[in-house]
């Protein structure tokens, strides 16, 4: 009788080719080795190790306020030149709050995987999240994970929620703009969103052009130090620059008037919004800001943005005006002017 | 871009602001010049130029673009096609928003129908070969600039033996549709601003009726700040010397007979046809119909695709905007019941339908 | 109606297809509708498809008179105002 062998390994395919099961979200054992395989080694830190349910933090000495926001991440395609959803998840979430004048401390990590994702994609995910937050300085202290069924959604959804510190007395809010403020922007505008545009299935062109994807907390918190001649800051994200200045001037006393020649942009940027039909002001951003400074600081602020890798490119693009209330002008590169609108619905591209 | 950028200089746009006026100057009256090809009205408002014109010179916006004029019951095809099991629906991202009689390809694609955006008919193409389970309708729409891309596309489907793509044609010409226009007597337009990448498949001699029949200049002009005010230079200094002719000022692009290949291709596939343009009715052969010996590709005859007669919304006036004789303000459901958000028309429904482009980037002061 | 955009010829065309650049965006283009394509043309493309060539000749011609234009503008000022 002949002998037969029986392969002395496991039958679970190979690494390469591991996938996400339903049984990973399922709160039994598969979940619980995701959680121990995937998440604690990489995240480890004593609130996130108790692995009970609630993290629990300490608030740091000297005061302040909290500030606390969330924010969810679909992108298609999950990876793309510059970046991934991992580091838009804790970007996104960092500059959110640092925005709000916070520095940021704690993230919490929710995913909602799609059943098949494999599980070589996720560590890559994930590990992107690891690296953002070491480099933001943030530590990521709670976590959720739910696998759906195939098609109930699309390979990964990421949620952070984020939480802050606000120093005392600091305010950025639309309403301390005042006509003359300087409109100042930390640099070139939508690299992010045609990075992602060259990877999706549909439009077919290649593009040197990367996602800008960074935190921003750093540099927002240089531009604090300007006290109240700081007026407002925000991170233009969708809806692009147009967006982001729409409503920063929107029901309010003052307009915003910004030239074309002195907004920053990559000429891939421009080629590939030309090529398809889209209004670069219109074109996401996932590491950019805009601050609104009192003109006599304005030249300060230019030169603190500029001292970050991140705000390089920085230029002041505008000001705030008192013709025009609450609407936003180009003075255009031929010399003529328009209003700049919001984009309307999804920016798809256009050939006709 | 190169070809693109150096056409955008200021202070060469500040030269020509001053030289139309001087022109326009010697007219002597009101000048009233019309941009047939949305892609000149979009550009006009997106770079300010009417900023650079002198005051007595108005530049109205025709029949812009194709998507403008597809009517309504030809949404309701597509969005019938895009609600067949095993059909997917490609087509180009100006058609998504598109109102049909109750609802659009996005409202349709938001209740699981498979619509897809893409950049080219080739990649519509690619899909029908990549799945070729399912079939795939790619919407063709277009003037005579898009139409030999789609005919090509045809072509290439059948030498590759790509049998589950089709094309739903909603394909328009130019000349009769500006010669309806210039027939109405309502219209009041001294000179025309022609579609240029049209004019480099069909030529610019194609325009030559228009100062023949008509005693109008034309002029074919890119689409660039300083092309398009070098354009209206040409009309302003036709019309202050009482001249009408045809005059080609984008030559690095267009000749005199166009392209004679890409009008081969679109011959083998398409014959000319009576269309209907949304807004302004039935023309004579002012489109394309898929050939008899294509019908293996016309999604119109593959599939049951019939749809009610449409009910056009009565306070829509964009049969007249798109005259020219009415400006989008003048209709009462401008910015009220209709906006870009939410188009009753569909001047308002592509982003350089005229009471689109109007309502995004005129002085609301 | 018709967005176009100049883009460079790079590599020879394969049958119907050429790759086209414009300041790093590639794109692979159906060459079929224009005759003797060749590397370094500039092909005007529309939906995925050449349309024509664009003749550099004539595009340059232009773009100097536009600068004389300005030139002009700039030494004489206002001279062609109120005219
Ligand atoms: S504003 Fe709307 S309803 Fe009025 S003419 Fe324009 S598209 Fe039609």
């Amino acid at each position: 009788m002949r002998h037969i062998r029986f392969p002395t390994s496991d039958l679970r395919p190979p690494a390469s080719e591991r996938r996400v099961l339903l049984g990973h979200g399922s709160g039994g054992k598969l979940s619980a080795d995701l959680v121990e395989e995937l998440i604690v080694p990489r995240f480890s830190n004593p609130a996130l190790d108790a692995l009970g349910d609630s993290a629990v933090v300490a608030i740091p000495e000297g005061g302040g306020r909290l500030a606390i926001t969330t924010d969810s991440y679909v992108v298609d395609p999950i990876f793309f030149p510059g970046g991934d959803i991992g580091d838009l998840a804790v970007n996104g979430t960092v500059n959110d709050l640092a925005m709000a004048g916070a520095d940021p401390l704690y993230l919490t990590l929710g995913m909602v995987i799609e059943e098949g994702l494999l599980f070589s994609d996720l560590e890559r995910v994930l590990d992107s999240v690891k690296r953002s937050a070491d480099s933001a300085g943030v530590k990521v202290v709670a976590g959720d994970t739910k696998v759906v069924p195939r098609g109930k959604a699309d390979k990964l959804f990421l949620n952070t929620s984020g939480v802050g510190l606000v120093p005392a007395g600091f305010v950025s809010a639309r309403e301390n703009i005042g006509p003359g403020d300087a409109v100042i922007l930390s640099g070139t505008i939508g690299d992010h969103g045609v990075a992602v545009m060259s990877k999706r299935a549909g439009l077919g062109f290649a593009t040197e052009v990367r996602s800008d994807t960074a935190a921003l907390h750093r540099m927002a918190a240089a531009l604090r130090r300007l006290g109240g001649a700081l007026r407002f800051m925000r991170d233009p994200t969708r809806g692009g620059l147009a967006a982001t200045l729409c409503e920063a001037c929107r029901g309010r006393p003052c307009g915003v008037e910004i030239g074309e020649t002195v907004i920053p942009i990559d000429p891939g940027v421009r080629a590939a919004c030309d090529l398809l039909g889209l209004d670069p002001l219109h074109v996401a951003n996932e590491g950019k800001m805009v601050a609104f400074v009192a003109p006599e600081r304005a030249d300060e602020a230019l030169a603190a943005m500029r001292g970050f890798v991140e705000g390089n490119d920085a230029a002041v693009i505008g000001r705030a005006v008192e013709t025009r209330p609450g609407m936003v002008v180009l003075l255009t590169r031929a010399g003529g002017k328009r209003i700049v609108d919001l984009p309307a619905g999804e920016i798809l591209p256009r050939i006709c | 871009m190169k070809y693109i950028d150096e056409f955008h200089d200021g202070a060469a746009a500040g030269a020509l602001s001053a030289k139309i006026a001087a022109a326009a100057g010697r007219i002597g009256r009101p000048v009233r010049l019309m941009e047939v090809c949305g892609t000149h009205t979009v550009a006009v408002h997106r770079h300010g130029l009417r900023d650079l014109f002198p005051p007595g010179l108005k530049l109205v916006s025709g029949p812009g673009c194709p998507v403008c004029v597809t009517p309504a019951d030809y949404v309701d095809s597509a969005i019938k096609a895009a609600s067949l099991p095993g059909v997917t629906v490609v087509t180009f991202g100006d058609m998504v928003r598109v109102p049909g009689s109750r609802s659009t390809l996005v409202d349709a694609r938001a209740s699981g129908a498979d619509v897809r955006v893409v950049y080219s008919p080739t990649d519509a193409l690619e899909a029908a070969a990549g799945e070729p389970a399912r079939e795939v309708v790619f919407l063709g729409v277009g003037f005579e600039t898009t139409v030999p891309s789609v005919a090509g596309t045809m072509v290439e489907a059948r030498r590759r033996g790509v049998k589950n793509f089709s094309v739903l044609g909603a394909f328009k010409q130019i000349p009769n549709t500006m010669r309806a226009l210039i027939s109405d007597p309502a219209l009041a337009i001294d000179g025309f601003l022609c579609p240029a990448h049209v004019a480099a498949i069909i030529g610019s001699a194609a325009y030559s009726f228009i100062p023949a029949e008509f005693k109008r200049p034309c002029v074919v002009a890119g689409f660039e700040p300083l092309d398009i005010l070098y354009g209206v230079l040409g009309l302003v200094t036709q019309l202050a010397e009482g001249r009408a002719e045809v005059e080609n000022q984008y030559s690095r692009v267009v000749k005199t007979g166009g392209n004679a290949l890409a009008r081969r291709v679109v011959h083998e596939v398409l014959e000319p046809a009576d269309a209907v343009w949304r807004g302004i009715g039935t023309i004579p052969v002012s489109g394309f119909r898929i050939r008899e010996g294509w019908r293996d590709q016309d999604a119109a005859r593959r599939f049951d695709l019939s749809v009610p007669a449409l009910v056009e919304n009565p306070g829509c006036r964009c049969g007249e905007v798109l005259r020219g004789s009415l400006d989008p303000p003048g209709c009462s459901l401008f910015g009220k019941g209709c906006t870009p958000e939410r188009p009753v028309g569909p001047c308002m429904v592509s982003s350089e339908g005229s009471c689109a482009a109007n309502y995004k980037y005129s002085r609301q002061e | 109606m018709c967005l176009a955009v100049p883009m460079r010829v790079v590599g020879d065309p394969e049958g119907s297809r050429a790759t086209v650049e414009a300041e790093g965006v590639v794109r692979v283009v159906d060459v079929s509708l224009v005759e003797g394509v060749v590397p370094g043309d500039y092909l005007i493309v529309h939906a995925g498809f050449a349309i024509e060539k664009l003749d550099v000749a004539d595009a340059e011609e232009r773009i100097e008179l536009f600068r004389e234009m300005a030139r002009l503008d700039a030494e004489n000022p206002g001279t062609e105002k109120g005219g």
